[in-house]
């Protein structure tokens, strides 16, 4: 054995003088992870938090001219309570994503519940295959639905091919229900991952065990399944929520007037209407909703959720 | 600094989880060379002391000093320590040879030079052929023992171990206790050794501490500590005991005489310092020090009990006596080769009996 | 004798909507190339002619070269500079015991969430109080704020794949932090590293509503798009356009998603 004269100076290991800083960094964990997260939060903070804060600042002006009348005052509030479109587009947007959110969750469900339960091999196959058109552009994928639902889209022309109708179907196109649906479809592929995480997280055994106590399939899957894959539904539903009620892409292709969301006015008094502050404090009353809505909707699901177990 | 001969001096140190006090004024004094282990339960705090002797934790109150050096601020790669991880922490992304030869990338050696220290440290684990196997084609004890060789090339002052022999199978894991223990005389390093296994902790160490709730609850050798536990929560951890409650008679040369409950009269001389006449006691005998007849025998310390259950396990038996005054069963254990008169039964009446000093008083605690 | 238990056994019309839930997934897109080998220059059945017309024709157009040259300049930045902060900000969030890190992470990842038009929007204020004219920098810091969760969701999974005492033990064994990054934890997640550059690339490449807001007088791929989408007769060759950027932004996500396959099922949900 050698191991205890090798070429190695016996202090090879020994100590090193340290900096202060390097010292801090050594001594506080939370030191060492926040440098590491510095550059992250720096950009969101400059990216996220200033900006609003300015935005939360500039609904509170008034546009003159091309200027801004920086007196405080809550005037653009009061229009927006006031004027009836405001609010009237507000809740058409929130009436509009909540369908959508829905449908979607209603819709993806069942896909999201094969997948955990059905799917066998190459289970990450099926998972990358229904994940795979959120990541590509969504200009793109609202852009095919114009070209399906369009006055001389797919659909029309296919069912007048086929001889079913005389002339197209002009609701198909800018409408309520062409945003819904494109909506719906847009974000199926985001709404699944939260409700497969859940539904893949059940202990098969707890099915096993309430099938040994008694139960049917639809009474195992409302008294076991379901509650507890109830967190992934809901955030599910938030994930889609959330994103859709500020939508612009998807209602100016698709919407037409009756199908416009506040998402296109605030675009508006930000380009053609060039009113800045009524455009910050619209996006601030949009973002409040949500918030709201988002908030109670936990709250309830909390509840009933309690409720159940 | 004046420490006698402690090599590692761990002085009042406290650790603090948020509000989880995880080490509670901890002191312990390592020796050089010395092969400690670090005994408790899941929790105790044995691991996070570990990990502190290595850096990856820091005391929140308290100072460790490692060959005469504070390690406060001293960040783990310029520690002299060096770790067996729990999981082995084998480099997924290397071979064999690439581990082994992981730290020695700073001292710039020829690649001659530190080939031939690698293989004299596969020859060592006894891997000689497996230089070039990855990671992920090796067995829990081929990783054992390269994360063994992958610290000791670094010649450390101090090797840590953390439960390293846990994910093995019984058969092997005894087999490397018994390679362990020769490479730590071999290699002559000072070995700091957490587990959870007080067999295991007993027949590696030289000395060591046993800790429950983040304190050192007594840090000596194997035998005192099984011998001599100097209070009953070290005593109930370290095999199985049977307590009695007591009162000192008397103290005599060295020793003391005690009454105790149900067993009247008894002398040893395993006592704690600063004992009182009359003084409320708890004593305590290993079942292995108790044996068990039929029949009273005279000139003995003896007792009469009624035999309660036996429990047959193969080179020794387990009985329980109940004695009168006594709330719990007494454990007496009996090696097989005296069992020549076949099974007791049920509630017959026996003999208990031991030598004197075989009891000890465990102080209050 | 079936192979598989009572819970799992195979369901038919779950099968059966599975399958018609694919179908209907990517039909509407599948139009976008069908209707860009038409030789019709409208939209619609029946199909007239196979032609490769509208893609020659693409190839002449000096303004969407220069879109597609803005957009992977764009993209590329996008993808290296959220990575970068991205590796940084995973190995934080998974590895240290942070004081408030639940919030924090919650911030991070709103870009998720919140509807685009509102960071546009807050942004565009930002960068016109400060006198700052709007250009690709200004697009690329917008990219970079929608791509940066999409980076940490992405390499959260790889950090917790690997055990961290593989870390500790580099430290233990003599690396500073740095070494033991281009040592340990780079080799470790780089396949994560890989498929952040390629979904970070893509969503940035098929960004809208931030370049939207944000860009000045060069326009993005996706700009160029929105620009012609309001003359008929350029109809066929933006379906050419799309029908090449879907192609290629299908193949990026996939080859991303396969190289972080093993990592899939807690994607996006790791917090």
């Amino acid at each position: 054995m050698s191991i205890t004269n090798g070429p190695m100076p016996d202090d090879a290991t020994g100590l090193r003088k340290t900096s202060r800083l390097g010292a801090l960094l050594q001594r506080s964990e939370a030191a060492r992870g926040f440098t590491l997260l510095s550059p992250t939060l720096f950009i969101m903070a400059v990216g996220i938090l200033v900006p609003i804060g300015i935005l939360v600042v500039m609904s509170f002006w008034t546009q003159v001219g091309f200027g801004f009348d920086t007196t405080a005052t809550t005037a653009n509030y009061q229009m927006a309570a006031e004027r009836p479109i405001y609010g009237a587009l507000l809740r058409r947007s929130l009436w509009m994503s909540g369908m959508a959110t829905m449908a979607t969750v209603i819709l993806s469900y069942p896909m999201a519940y094969f997948v955990a339960f059905h799917v066998h091999r190459n289970k990450m196959m099926w998972i990358v295959l229904i994940t795979l058109p959120f990541w590509t552009s969504y200009l793109l994928r609202v852009f095919a639905w114009k070209v399906v639902l369009g006055y001389h889209g797919v659909i029309n022309s296919a069912l007048m091919n086929l001889g079913l109708i005389e002339a197209p179907l002009e609701f198909l196109l800018y409408s309520q229900s062409a945003v819904v649906i494109t909506l719906a479809h847009a974000w199926a592929a985001f709404a699944i991952l939260p409700m497969y995480v859940s539904l893949e997280k059940i202990d098969k055994s707890l099915l096993e065990a309430a099938t040994d106590l008694g139960d049917g399939p639809i009474a195992r899957f409302l008294r076991i399944t379901l509650p507890l894959s109830l967190p992934g539904v809901i955030s599910a539903s938030l994930l889609i929520f959330i994103p859709t009620t500020g939508d612009y892409i998807t209602p100016t292709l698709l919407g037409g007037p009756d199908g416009a969301m506040i998402g296109n006015l605030i675009q508006k008094q930000f380009g053609a209407i060039n009113n800045w502050p009524m455009g910050a404090a619209l996006s601030i009353i949009l973002m409040l909703s949500i918030g709201a809505i988002a908030v109670s909707f936990m709250l309830i699901a909390n509840f009933v959720r309690k409720r159940i177990s | 600094m004046t420490q006698n001969d402690a090599f590692i001096s761990i002085q009042n140190v406290n650790k603090y989880f948020g509000k989880f006090h995880a080490i509670n004024d901890v002191s312990i004094d390592i020796k050089h060379g010395e092969f400690f282990s670090l005994l408790g339960s899941s929790g105790c705090g044995k691991t996070t002391l570990l990990r502190m002797l290595a850096g990856f934790e820091n005391p929140t109150s308290g100072e460790i000093y490692i060959d005469g050096q504070p390690m406060s601020g001293v960040p783990p790669h310029h520690r002299p320590v060096n770790m067996v991880f729990q999981s082995y922490a084998i480099f997924p992304h290397l071979n064999v040879r690439d581990n082994i030869a992981y730290g020695l990338r700073k001292q710039k050696l020829p690649r001659a030079q530190r080939d031939a220290l690698v293989d004299e440290m596969l020859d060592l684990i006894k891997l000689p052929d497996y230089g070039d196997h990855k990671a992920n084609q090796l067995s829990g004890g081929q990783r054992q023992r390269i994360a063994l060789a992958r610290s000791l090339i670094l010649r450390p002052k101090v090797l840590l171990l953390d439960e390293p022999l846990g994910a093995l199978d019984k058969q092997l894991r005894e087999q490397m206790q018994l390679e362990l223990r020769a490479l730590q005389k071999t290699v002559g390093i000072t070995f700091v050794f957490v587990t959870h296994d007080q067999e295991e902790a007993l027949t590696l160490s030289d000395r060591m501490a046993v800790m429950s709730n983040g304190r050192d609850l007594q840090v000596d050798t194997p035998t005192r500590l099984y011998e001599s536990p100097i209070n009953r929560e070290v005593a109930s951890f370290i095999g199985t005991m049977n307590f009695f409650d007591g009162r000192v008679k008397a103290l005599t040369n060295g020793g003391a005489e005690i009454e105790a409950v149900g067993l009247g009269n008894l002398c040893t001389s395993n006592i704690p310092p600063n004992l009182k006449p009359g003084q409320s006691v708890c004593v305590a005998i290993r079942p292995e020090k108790l044996s068990l007849s039929r029949d009273a025998q005279s000139g003995f310390n003896q007792v009469k009990g009624r035999l309660d259950n036996a429990a047959y396990l193969g080179e020794r038996s387990h009985y329980y006596v109940s004695i009168e005054g006594v709330s719990k069963p007494v454990a007496v254990s009996v090696q097989n080769r005296q069992r020549a008169n076949g099974n007791g039964e049920n509630q017959c009446p026996v003999w208990l009996s031991w030598e004197d000093n075989a009891f000890v008083v465990l102080g209050n605690g | 004798m079936s192979r598989h238990s009572y819970i799992k056994r195979p369901n038919r019309p779950l099968q059966f909507y599975a399958a018609l839930f694919l179908v209907v997934l990517y039909l509407p897109v599948l139009f976008l190339p069908l209707f860009s080998f038409n030789t019709s220059i409208y939209v619609k059945f029946p199909l007239t002619g196979f032609t490769f017309q509208w893609y020659v024709e693409l190839m002449d157009r000096e303004p969407v070269w220069a879109a597609l040259m803005n957009s992977l300049r764009v993209g590329i930045t996008t993808s290296i500079i959220s990575t970068g902060f991205g590796v940084f900000a995973a190995k934080a969030i998974t590895r240290y015991r942070l004081p408030g890190k639940g919030p924090l992470i919650g911030f991070i990842m709103l870009p998720l969430v919140v509807p685009g038009i509102i960071f546009g929007v807050a942004l565009l204020v930002l960068i016109s109080r400060l006198g700052i004219q709007l250009s690709l920098v200004t697009v690329t810091v917008g990219h970079v704020i929608v791509c940066l969760p999409f980076a940490i969701a992405t390499m959260i999974p790889r950090f917790e794949g690997f055990d961290p005492s593989v870390e500790e033990a580099s430290a233990d064994l003599g690396e500073n932090a740095w070494w033991t990054f281009w040592r340990v934890t780079f080799p470790m997640v780089f396949p994560g590293i890989l498929a952040s550059l390629l979904l970070t690339f893509t969503v940035s490449f098929d960004e809208f509503i931030m370049a939207f807001f944000l860009s000045g007088t060069d326009p993005t791929l996706p700009m160029y798009i929105w620009s012609q989408l309001r003359f008929p007769k350029e109809f066929p060759s933006i379906l050419a356009l799309a029908s090449i950027i879907l192609v290629v932004s299908f193949a990026l996500v996939f080859l991303g998603q396969w190289l972080n396959r093993d990592t899939q099922a807690t994607d996006l949900n790791s917090e």
